[in-house]
């Protein structure tokens, strides 16, 4: 069973190297979201600097946003899908793989490329620790939650407008309590203030790692039928 | 592949696409060693009834039961499906694409089952090669291949023929034989004589079992 996981998982991450839609195009769509922020608000270091969490944080949310619906969609249409429901891996688990895939080749290339990206947006060094624990920590429910529109959309040609509009208010949580985190660094509150954001963030991607994998599998049953 | 004898029994199963009956009372019974041939002009349900034994489509409770083989798996945990789709990723060649079936869908022995299962659909001097360079017959053998290259007692096999040339359906004759031989157990939309000694033929546009 675990054969079975780690072989699906390891074609996901072949896939993405291969064809694109992975870590490199995801990190250029948040380089160009970052880059673009600056020209749009002017040359105002201290402005920036204010706003450059959230930027990072909005920045990770679209990247991620963007390579969902191909997720299932490109096994669905291929045909594979229909032989993945029929291996002796319960679809959950399918839905497991995936995500971690996902998180792999889209999150955490952005947690790594974010302090290259602050350093354009004015943020204090200081802040930089903070910010990318918190994006290491919030990142896998961005994938977990938004497997779940990926489920539901599956069937859906150009699916993935919708997948973002039905994702979208699930992933408010994280971006709350993600840029509360690197917040509270950056204005020197006591350690206890971004501790507390980060364990409320923690709890946000828990929780997502049960509910998404279950809800996207019973998403995934209710399409293919 | 277990030694146990399979029985897989249709009875009264119907179908309903899109608010339309397809087909409806349709019993049969298949065992181990014995193949059933579904024809039937187009949309006379073959696929329908081929995706409902993969448990890709709802049949109703009990109309479709399979008795022996392993208790602990479900009947589409026993299948091979070979459909319309060949379930292929352009960017991954022949050998990783049935390196990785034989994972999914395998117990183990993996490496031996996809060397039998090159030289079965004599892919194998394209292993190295792409999917997205082959053409549509080696295509299709290559989601032939996934029959071989990781041993399940019921092949479900929709069209298996179209795109292949003589020399392949011979090929694919030949292992689905080796594959009754062997206790297993084949449900086929096909309109070409598979030279199958002891195919029963289901005829779905009359509902007639011969």
């Amino acid at each position: 069973m675990s054969r079975a996981f780690i072989a699906l998982l390891v074609r996901d991450l072949r896939l993405a190297a291969r064809i694109g839609g992975g870590g490199g195009m995801a990190v250029f769509f948040f380089l160009v979201v970052v880059a673009a922020v600056p020209l749009g608000i002017g040359p105002a270091p201290d402005l920036l600097a204010r706003i450059a969490p959230g930027m990072l944080w909005v920045a990770l949310l679209l990247s991620s946003l963007l390579t969902l619906d191909r997720l299932f969609q490109a096994d669905h249409e291929d045909g594979s899908l229909d032989l993945l429901t029929m291996g002796r891996l319960p679809l959950e688990l399918v839905v497991v793989a995936k995500a971690v895939g996902h998180f792999l080749t889209t999150g955490l290339p952005l947690v790594v490329a974010a302090p290259l990206l602050g350093l354009m947006l004015n943020l204090e060094v200081a802040a930089f620790p903070a910010l990318m624990l918190a994006m290491l920590v919030g990142a896998p429910a961005l994938s977990f939650l938004g497997v779940i529109g990926a489920g539901l959309t599956v069937g859906i040609r150009r699916g993935g407008l919708l997948a973002s509009l039905l994702v979208l208010p699930f992933y408010i949580p994280v971006l709350i309590f993600g840029v509360g985190a690197a917040r509270a660094a950056l204005a020197g509150f006591p350690d206890g203030v971004a501790a507390q954001s980060l364990a409320l963030l923690a709890a946000v991607t828990l929780a997502s790692l049960v509910i998404g994998p279950v809800a996207a599998a019973a998403a995934l049953r209710a399409n293919l039928r | 592949m277990t030694t146990s004898e399979l029985r897989l029994s249709a009875s009264h199963l119907a179908c309903e696409r899109g608010g339309r009956l397809v087909f409806d009372g349709v019993s049969f019974t298949v065992g181990s060693g014995e193949a059933l041939v579904l024809t039937g002009p187009n949309g006379s349900g073959k696929s329908s009834l081929l995706r409902q034994i993969a448990g890709l489509l709802e049949s109703g409770p009990d109309s479709l039961r399979v008795e022996g083989g392993d208790p602990e798996l479900t009947l589409a945990e026993q299948s091979h499906y070979v459909g319309h789709l060949d379930g292929l990723k352009p960017a991954m060649t022949v050998a990783e694409t049935l390196h990785f079936w034989a994972a999914w869908f395998g117990t183990g022995a993996g490496a031996a089952h996809v060397a039998a299962a090159l030289d079965g659909m004599n892919l194998a001097s394209l292993a190295d090669l792409p999917a997205a360079y082959l053409s549509a017959g080696q295509k299709r053998r290559l989601a032939l291949a996934r029959l071989l290259a990781a041993p399940r007692p019921v092949w479900l096999l929709d069209e298996p023929t179209v795109g292949l040339d003589t020399a392949s359906i011979a090929r694919l004759g030949h292992a689905m034989q080796a594959h009754l031989a062997g206790g297993g157990l084949i449900v086929a939309a096909t309109h070409l004589d598979l030279g199958l000694a002891t195919a029963k033929t289901l005829d779905l546009g009359t509902g007639v079992l011969s």
